[in-house]
């Protein structure tokens, strides 16, 4: 049986160590080592993000990157996006424009979409759609996640 | 909990009695959203157990062939390897047809084989062994262990060709029935010496005089179409986890749109009796159909009984694709005929559709819907369920109606356009309304097309001017009739005056919050003041699938009785502490009081908050199984822009409009129709299984399954017309389905006023527009009359 | 990577590579990571020498630098147009041609810009043209032991300009069906086409160079018939096959149409540059 490595690594602000095999993906890692079941395993070959996390502020699909990549990286999971008090713009505007229905791809689209208006929270309807594409949902269509989005995007701006 | 979305409703239907609700109607933020934003959720795979084993499935390279043997040996010596299963470690159950008990809506046989196979392999990726091991990658690399020895077959891949003598057969004793309601289909008997056959089911429903009506028709249109699989698309993977205990009895984890099914179900597959086995519901990633069957559930426990350890079993995308349910593939006739004023005076149609390798195809649903928008005086449609060496179907939101009504409203737009009328106006002279009679039977009570088509025609999107080359617009509209089923809830009240709600109803797009605002309107209270869970199969009675659109109007019909129940309680009980008669009380808008004396009154809270002192809890309750789903009605608007080099497919503008008879929670109802519309543009333009010609699909995985990203699409918008269903205390109607129904006539309609050509068959992918532009080049760029003008 | 031979693989972003593993498309014992090698992570640009594009720099910082932005954006198409937001935040244009897929959608632009490819490996340095490199589907002129370093884009001559396009069912996420990337060089007047070159992806088993389709050009108007007349041939110079993805008809047409479209943008380009 392989050997486990051994990975130093920050996730969500927490200085964090896991042991784990070359093989296994970050995701993998995240879900079945860490138990952070927050992101999800949708396809496991880069075609629907419901895996997103973001690796040194850029958001990746998880199932693409090793765990043993980790290494020395900062990683933001979902389960990092709120504040210990309240919840991001992006999960609240989610909340009201009701932009989830089963809510499996809902942690993707966050991570995804957080990454997004960070940068650039004037992103219009076409950009987020753009930026959004590699993130499938199959329930709702996609109006109201962007409309949710857009409505975040002000929120945050309204805040800087 | 406040709410800020703006509501987009235009009502312009009033609701059964009440003409003002409180919650009904409003839009709070839902119950479970917090864990779904915040990634707490738990979903079927986001469950760990001490010592839990992970299962992996091995399936079949073949589209047909025999299983001369399997030896899993080699797999079982693997370090890490725990246990391995096959269709040996299932009861041996009847598939005969006669033996299947009333309203059956599975043979269990042909459950057990498709879920294990046993002795016939009838599709690739059908599985054939199960593995459990300490960790999944270990559990793979088992699966290239087991040695399977097969002879192969020729597969048979279409429906049409199944039907041919002389071609493969699946099963040599399959029965073919004539009664449509026989949906799963059997064996024959062992006295029934009839040849063999691909057909599991033949039927032909008739109304009025066809010869007749034909004859009266100064037009006449017969058309040949063509749709192939497709899969829901449901993002979340089947997983399931099941621990066999040391008593025999056997706890499950799984997401799915019923756990009492997963839970039966279960039970038939390993011979046990079902009280011995609890289902808890996980959060579901999406089902729309095709998570209303077990696939790993029993696996997991077999697994799990032979290892003494709980395991858990998922499935890759792959396996999703290639192991589970889409929908049918089919062939459909459609002739209609009509006068100069566009009255239709006849209409015939045969559905052919591909059940996959055990019958149970959707045609019957399909044969029921197709017509149904329409007063069709003479009509004949018959129905084939035939099997074929492809994935089993599965149900797929409004199962077997999208492809119809695909083919009967591309029928519909040709024949408008030939007698030169609109086809709005069509479908106003022609509509169905209370009283019309369907083809095959029921006779309409009160329902909404009409209302539907007219908000359609007074829509600005109808309205707007579609201006430039290569833009066209189509509409279509579709019916689905909608399910009912038994329901349970219990209510208990807390003694701060909030509610504790339990229900059956898996949550797939919002329900619990339905639940709940249903328990509050009753009451009186907010929202948020109902906590609504959804029970496993040992703290909720039994509650039917999450499916046929039936939830809101099931479910929540129990959660009103339950919630009438505490009413009914709460009222003695204020009675009892007044020492008043009852009927002396009244509760309104959560507040008790006595109808005359105004000094005796509590809020719901301040009751609440002695219950325990005066007699002790109030609990709720109902067990139900209602009657009186209304069906629904459902009409899109499609703008579309074609690439005339390419063939691509931009969708410009989209409008959803749809009866729900009364709207609890809108923008769950507006996700609904939302959702469905989208999975119809997929599969009008780009989703299909692809297969070879040994019968392997060669497009399993979301690289060249091409679903809609958000770059693919407009905002789709949506108007909810409310014509009240009068069997429903709110006049609900199922919202969740219909909306799947007109969106690939729509699409293509619309491609034909923006091109000139009709295209017969989906997907309508571009190079297949753009092959049928080259050879259409005669024609110009263009539009039908739909274009720069208005409707 | 010497002692391991072809049981020991480079990691750069690992979207094509995971997968394939997963796939079992190949077994290996090995996977070396080369994202923290400096030279694989070079991106610079002189005017002297022109852009080094090391083989691991992920897509996100090609297309968002400056340089590249102004300088090659044909480049910054390609980029782009490899998968989605999450795809770009780890893949590379260096394994985009070290994957080699006939429908790589960055190597007809490599083949476009001329770029020259630098090869290390336990006998040295060598450097290869990029119409050379890929020999087969999924396979290259990289010998067991040798890795590539980075791409060499020449300096951007006055008055050129490049554009890659793809035709796609969807608008994002998918693998080309046909595409065409198209760099051309106008003459002092701008109006005469001094050099071109055209390389298509999805329509052989390697990216192809349309090596006539670019010479027809040179010394003719830039006008609207010699490009279709490029078009033409660079249909023929199409050798596709039919698959899931596209048949060959479709193919051949979508090439045709596809080279026109680039190379007027491509000119565009140049006009205003």
């Amino acid at each position: 049986m392989p050997g486990k490595i051994h990975v130093q690594t920050t996730i969500n602000g927490a200085s964090t160590e896991f042991l784990c095999e070359a093989r296994q993906s970050l995701l993998e890692v995240l879900r079945d080592v860490l138990e952070m079941t927050g992101t999800k395993e949708g396809c496991n070959d880069g075609n629907c993000g419901a895996c997103s996390v973001i690796v040194d502020g850029r958001v990746v699909d998880s199932c693409l990157v090793l765990g043993v990549e980790a290494q020395g990286k900062k990683i933001t999971t979902i389960e990092g996006v709120a504040s210990p008090d309240k919840l991001h713009p992006v999960q609240q505007a989610f909340l009201e424009n009701a932009a989830l229905q089963c809510g499996i791809c809902t942690p993707g689209f966050i991570v995804a979409s957080k990454a997004l208006l960070e940068k650039e929270p004037n992103a219009d309807e076409g950009r987020i759609r753009h930026w959004l594409a590699g993130n499938l949902c199959r329930c709702t269509g996609y109006d109201k996640i962007v409309r949710a989005v857009m409505d975040a995007g002000q929120r945050m701006k309204a805040k800087r | 909990m406040t709410t800020t979305s703006k509501p987009k409703t235009k009502t312009n239907g009033k609701s059964n009695g009440a003409t003002e609700f409180k919650v009904v109607g409003t839009r709070p933020i839902r119950h479970d959203g917090l864990e779904k934003v915040t990634g707490q959720a738990r979903y079927g795979a986001d469950i760990h157990l001490p010592g839990m084993l992970h299962g992996r499935v091995l399936r079949s390279p073949h589209a047909h062939a025999w299983i001369k043997s399997i030896d899993y040996s080699k797999a079982l010596a693997l370090p890490g390897v725990k246990a391995v299963i096959t269709a040996d470690d299932f009861a041996a159950l009847s598939g005969k047809a006669i033996d299947l008990g009333e309203g059956a809506m599975t043979n269990p046989r042909f459950l057990s084989n498709n879920i294990l196979a046993k002795d016939k392999v009838l599709y690739k990726g059908h599985a054939v062994a199960a593995v459990a091991a300490i960790n999944p990658h270990i559990a793979e690399e088992a699966l290239g262990l087991i040695d399977v020895k097969y002879e192969v077959l020729p597969p048979v891949l279409d429906g049409k060709e199944a039907m041919k003598p002389g071609a493969p057969i699946l099963h040599e004793r399959l029965f073919t029935a004539n009664n449509p309601f026989v949906r799963p289909g059997g064996l024959k008997d062992d006295n029934d010496k009839s040849a063999s056959s691909n057909v599991a089911s033949h039927f032909v429903f008739e109304i009025g005089d066809l010869k007749k009506g034909f004859a009266e028709a100064d037009i006449i249109i017969e058309r040949d179409f063509e749709t192939k699989a497709v899969h829901q698309g449901y993002i979340e993977p089947h997983s399931a986890t099941a621990s066999w205990n040391k008593d025999g009895r056997v706890t499950i984890w799984c997401s799915s749109q019923g756990q009492f099914t997963m839970r039966d179900q279960t039970a038939q597959l390993l011979g046990i009796p079902n009280s011995q086995i609890k289902v808890i519901q996980m959060e579901i990633g999406g089902g729309f159909g095709g998570k209303t069957l077990v696939y790993l559930e029993p696996i997991a426990t077999a697994l799990s009984k032979k290892t003494g350890l709980p395991v858990k079993a998922s499935m890759s995308r792959k396996e999703v694709f290639e192991g589970t349910g889409p929908t049918s593939a089919s062939h459909i006739r459609v002739k209609m005929g009509v006068k100069k004023n566009g009255k239709i005076t006849a209409a015939d149609a045969t559905l052919i559709y591909a059940a996959g390798a055990f019958p149970g195809s959707p045609v019957n649903p399909g044969v029921q819907c197709m017509l149904s928008p329409y007063d069709i005086p003479n009509a004949r449609v018959e129905g084939y369920d035939v099997v074929v060496n492809t994935q089993k179907t599965a149900a797929y939101r409004a199962p077997g109606s999208p492809a119809a009504a695909y083919a009967c409203e591309c029928v519909v737009d040709e024949l408008a356009e030939k007698v030169g009328m609109d086809p709005l106006e069509f479908r106003l002279l022609n509509g169905a309304k209370e009283g019309t009679r369907r083809v095959t039977g029921p006779i309409f009570p009160k329902i909404g097309y009409i209302e539907m088509v007219k908000a359609g025609k007074a829509h600005a999107h109808w309205k707007a001017p579609i201006k430039g080359p290569w833009r066209g617009r189509g509409v279509a509209t579709g019916f689905w009739f909608n399910g009912t089923g038994p329901a349970c809830a219990i209510a208990s009240v807390n003694s701060d005056g909030t509610i504790k709600l339990v229900e059956g109803s898996p949550d797939i797009g919002g329900t619990r919050a339905v639940a709940a605002m249903h328990v509050a309107e009753v009451l009186g209270l907010k929202a948020e003041d109902v906590h609504p869970s959804v029970g496993d199969t040992d703290t909720i009675g039994f509650t039917s699938n999450t499916g046929g659109s039936s939830v809101a109007f099931k479910t929540g019909w129990a959660c009103y009785e339950a919630a009438q129940d505490i009413k009914r309680q709460m009222i003695a009980r204020a009675a009892k502490i007044w020492d008043v008669k009852p009927e002396d009380v009244e509760m309104k808008d959560g507040k008790f009081a006595h109808k005359s004396d105004p000094e005796l009154k509590f809020t719901f809270k301040q009751l609440a908050s002695r219950l325990l002192n005066t007699g002790g809890p109030v609990v709720g309750r109902a067990a139900i199984d209602p009657k009186g789903a209304g069906g629904a009605f459902a009409m899109h608007i499609a703008d579309v822009e074609v690439d005339p080099e390419t063939g691509k497919v931009q969708v410009l503008r989209y409008t959803t409009i749809q009866d729900a008879g009364k709207a609890i929670h809108p923008s769950y109802v507006e996700g609904q129709m939302q959702g469905g519309a989208v999975q119809g543009i997929g599969w009008a333009l780009n989703e299909e299984y692809f297969f070879n010609k040994d019968g392997a699909m060669i497009n399993s995985s979301f690289l060249d399954y091409r679903m809609p990203t958000s770059l693919d699409l407009p905002m789709i918008d949506t108007e909810i017309v409310e014509v009240a269903n009068p069997g429903h205390p709110y006049g609900v109607r199922g919202v969740g389905e219909v909306s799947i129904v007109p969106p690939m006539a729509a699409v293509a309609n619309a491609i034909y006023h923006a091109t000139g050509v009709r295209l017969y068959r989906l997907p309508m992918t571009p190079g297949v527009i753009q092959e049928a532009l080259a050879a259409n080049s005669g024609a110009k760029n263009g539009p039908g009359k739909r274009n720069g003008k208005k409707g | 990577m010497a002692e391991k031979g072809p049981k020991a693989r480079c990691l750069a972003g690992g979207t094509d590579i995971l997968v394939q593993l997963r796939g079992g498309r190949f077994q290996i014992d090995r996977l070396l990571d080369v994202k923290n090698v400096a030279e694989l992570n070079e991106l610079s640009y002189s005017p002297k020498d022109g852009l080094t594009l090391g083989a691991a720099v992920p897509c996100y910082r090609i297309y968002e630098d400056k340089t590249v932005q102004k300088m090659y954006p044909g480049l910054a198409d390609s980029a782009s147009l490899i998968g989605g937001t999450q795809i770009q935040g780890r893949a590379s244009v260096g394994g985009n041609l070290c994957n080699s897929s006939p429908s790589g959608d960055a190597i007809p632009t490599l083949i476009a810009h001329g770029v020259t490819c630098v090869i290390a490996g336990p006998k040295g340095q060598r450097t290869v043209p990029v119409e050379e490199f890929c020999t087969g589907p999924g396979r290259n002129v990289l010998q067991p032991g040798e890795l590539l370093v980075s791409m060499k884009f020449p300096s951007p001559a006055r008055n050129s300009g490049a554009n890659y396009l793809r035709f796609i069912p969807r608008n994002e996420m998918d693998i080309a069906v046909a595409g065409v990337g198209a760099w051309v060089q106008l003459d002092a007047s701008k109006r005469k086409v001094a050099s071109a070159r055209i390389g298509l992806a999805a329509v052989g088993p390697t990216p192809i160079f349309a090596r006539e389709a670019g010479k027809f050009l040179e010394g003719k108007e830039a006008s609207q018939s010699n490009v279709e007349e490029v078009a033409e041939m660079a249909k023929k110079a199409a050798k596709p096959i039919d698959d899931m993805r596209g048949t060959t008809k479709q193919r051949v047409h979508l090439v045709g149409v596809l080279t026109k479209r680039a190379l007027t943008k491509a000119i565009e380009r140049a006009k205003e540059g």
